[in-house]
């Protein structure tokens, strides 16, 4: 048996990768059956990607850098993330882009209203799309010829694409760079951390819905994060309740049978940045590539999404400050 | 030799299903586990291979979560659910120390769990073996394919709710059935309206109807639309058994309808 073992007990364990950078790479017991174990054990995978350094001289332009997890999918990172760019960019004096490394899956062109858009090639590196003057995005899905067409690719050319989207798009200066990821804690989040090392990211924000089902994949996430210290900013409850449109009742549709996002936060000891509720017309929204906010900018969903953009700001303004006397 | 080996743990499962989806948390998982717990009432022997290792959400949802896997001579012994070992189940929860452990591996290391999964389970005799996959079209997907090759798998069923946002995502899923030879046995619509349990008011939350013209549209079947359901969201939360306990609700009759097309798919066949 490779990946799992069993030790005198006769239960069956997933022992960890102990990391290709690790002294233990391809020697642990861990690494018996590992197709990269001879890859790992020779030291080849020790050495720093060369594009690292690029990558770090590349977003010497961008003062923040923000990523948006959540070990769960469908729970709303790219709804969560097309409208933090919404919200940033509505500071016209801020530059703003949103960078979508969900390679298989990419929902952001059709969010932000920009299905069909093309990237161009100029001399210094890929162009992004525009949304607006201060709002720029890049998706894979920029680069398909059709709706249908399906990125079936393995990890190696996912993480080879990721490169490029750091390395060679011509992103300008930036105030803040967010990156919405695929759900999960594998290749894509391995490589964003790995690639954005040297340059350093603020940190995360992380999305879940209120059931256990999601908070127990957002768990592991979290975990993730403190494995390859990544800071968390917080963690942001979607799909929290719904209003009958006709009754005004609360319905618990995702109902929080362990307490929730919050009492998750509190046991970890995490922000709870705040919860957005099921309102219909926020999808809607997505589906008409429009911003929530300047749709249905009353609601209650909207008026929570500015709270939580407002605490990331803050976050980022405090990171900075640190920063600076750290430097 | 190696193809003798995984012919041998899948000889004796008859239909094996793929459910799929280009998006994440549109309820693959939920899906399968109220589909299996159907075929159970109808007197089927199933299981269900989880290959999602980042997110392995099976093992609760049966309220299996504490169980352990072990070996014997042909190889892994699956998770028995109920006593008279109607389901089996196989999943990567199974196998961590502490639940809340990430599983934070690059594509090799997945791919070889899957062929380990794929060949050295033994499940003995199954009707039905569904295979809960995560999102997307990448590693585990393409292995997953290629593992089951040699046993033909009966088809694919995918899953979507009815956002465009979605439905974009399924419609990759759809080339991913095509260009590697999958069968497609239909689209579910799932979180298709909410009714108020105060007023009867149904809000289409997720909008509506994206499934069914997908499906119309591609000219695959389309098997139904499951409405969201708090007593569906409720059961899975704590592994209870929906099909036995709610069917009064609003889920049950949509479910129970994509089961009963999936007999007749399945018994049409196997002449």
């Amino acid at each position: 048996m490779s990946d799992a073992q069993t030790p005198n007990t006769g239960v069956m364990r997933i022992v960890d990768c102990p990391g290709t950078n690790s002294s233990e790479a391809g020697k642990s017991s861990a690494c018996q059956g590992c197709p990269s174990q001879i890859f790992c054990a020779s030291g080849a995978a020790a050495g720093p990607d060369p594009a690292i350094q690029e990558i770090k001289e590349k977003m010497k332009m961008v003062k923040h850098k923000i990523l948006v997890l959540s070990g769960k999918g469908g729970v709303g990172k790219s709804t969560f993330s097309a409208h933090l760019v919404h919200g940033l960019a509505e500071d016209e004096t801020k530059q703003v882009a949103l960078l979508d490394i969900d390679i298989c899956g990419p929902s952001i062109p059709k969010m932000m209203g920009l299905e069909g858009e093309q990237v161009h090639q100029s001399g210094s590196g890929w162009s992004p799309v525009y949304v607006d003057d201060n709002l720029a995005v890049m998706s894979i899905g920029f680069l398909l010829n059709s709706p249908d067409d399906a990125v079936i690719w393995r990890g190696p050319k996912k993480n080879g694409m990721i490169k490029q989207f750091l390395r060679d798009v011509d992103w300008g200066e930036l105030d803040y760079l967010i990156i919405d990821t695929p759900p999960g804690t594998s290749d894509e989040h391995l490589s964003i951390v790995q690639y954005l090392r040297a340059a350093q990211i603020d940190g995360a924000v992380v999305i879940t819905t209120p059931q256990e089902v999601s908070l127990q994949d957002v768990r592991k996430e979290i975990n993730f994060c403190h494995k390859v210290k990544l800071p968390i900013i917080g963690v942001v409850e979607n799909m929290s309740g719904f209003i009958c449109p006709k009754c005004k009742t609360e319905s618990q549709i995702f109902p929080p049978t362990t307490g929730g996002a919050e009492k998750m936060c509190q046991d970890l000891n995490i922000t709870l940045l705040g919860k957005v509720p099921l309102d219909p017309q926020i999808g809607k929204s997505c589906d008409k590539g429009k911003s929530f906010l300047s749709e249905v900018p009353d609601s209650l969903a909207a008026t929570s999404y500015r709270k939580i953009i407002q605490r990331i700001q803050e976050y980022c303004d405090m990171h900075l400050y640190h920063e600076g006397i750290n430097a | 030799m190696e193809e003798r080996k995984e012919n041998n743990n899948l000889a004796g499962v008859r239909h094996i299903i793929l459910v799929l989806s280009g998006k994440g948390g549109v309820g693959k998982s939920t899906v399968s586990t109220e589909l299996v717990l159907a075929l159970r009432h109808a007197g089927k022997k199933v299981g269900i291979l989880d290959v999602d290792f980042c997110g392995p959400s099976i093992p609760r949802m049966l309220n299996a979560q504490d169980k352990d896997v072990h070996q014997c001579d042909s190889g892994w012994v699956p998770v028995f659910v109920d006593q008279e070992k109607s389901i089996s189940l196989m999943s990567i929860g199974f196998l961590l120390e502490k639940p809340d452990d990430a599983v934070v591996w690059r594509g090799p290391k997945k791919n070889a769990l899957i062929k380990q999964f794929v060949n050295d389970v033994a499940w003995g005799e199954l009707d039905f073996l569904f295979i809960d996959t995560p999102p997307g079209t990448s590693d585990e997907h393409i292995s997953t394919v290629d593992a089951l090759r040699t046993c033909k798998p009966f088809g694919a069923i995918l899953v979507t709710t009815p956002q465009a946002v979605s439905v974009g995502d399924v419609r990759r899923e759809l080339t991913f059935c095509k260009k590697t030879g999958l069968r497609v046995i239909g689209i579910i619509e799932n979180m298709s309206g909410f009714v108020c349990p105060h007023c009867s008011e149904c809000t289409n939350i997720f909008s509506k109807g994206g499934g069914e013209e997908l499906a119309k549209h591609a000219g695959v079947p389309f098997l139904g639309c499951v409405p969201l359901d708090p007593q569906l969201s409720q059961s899975l939360e704590q592994g209870r058994d929906f099909m036995q306990e709610f069917p009064q609700s609003a889920a049950f009759p949509a479910i129970s309808k994509i089961v009963v097309q999936l007999l007749e798919a399945s018994s049409s066949s196997n002449s």
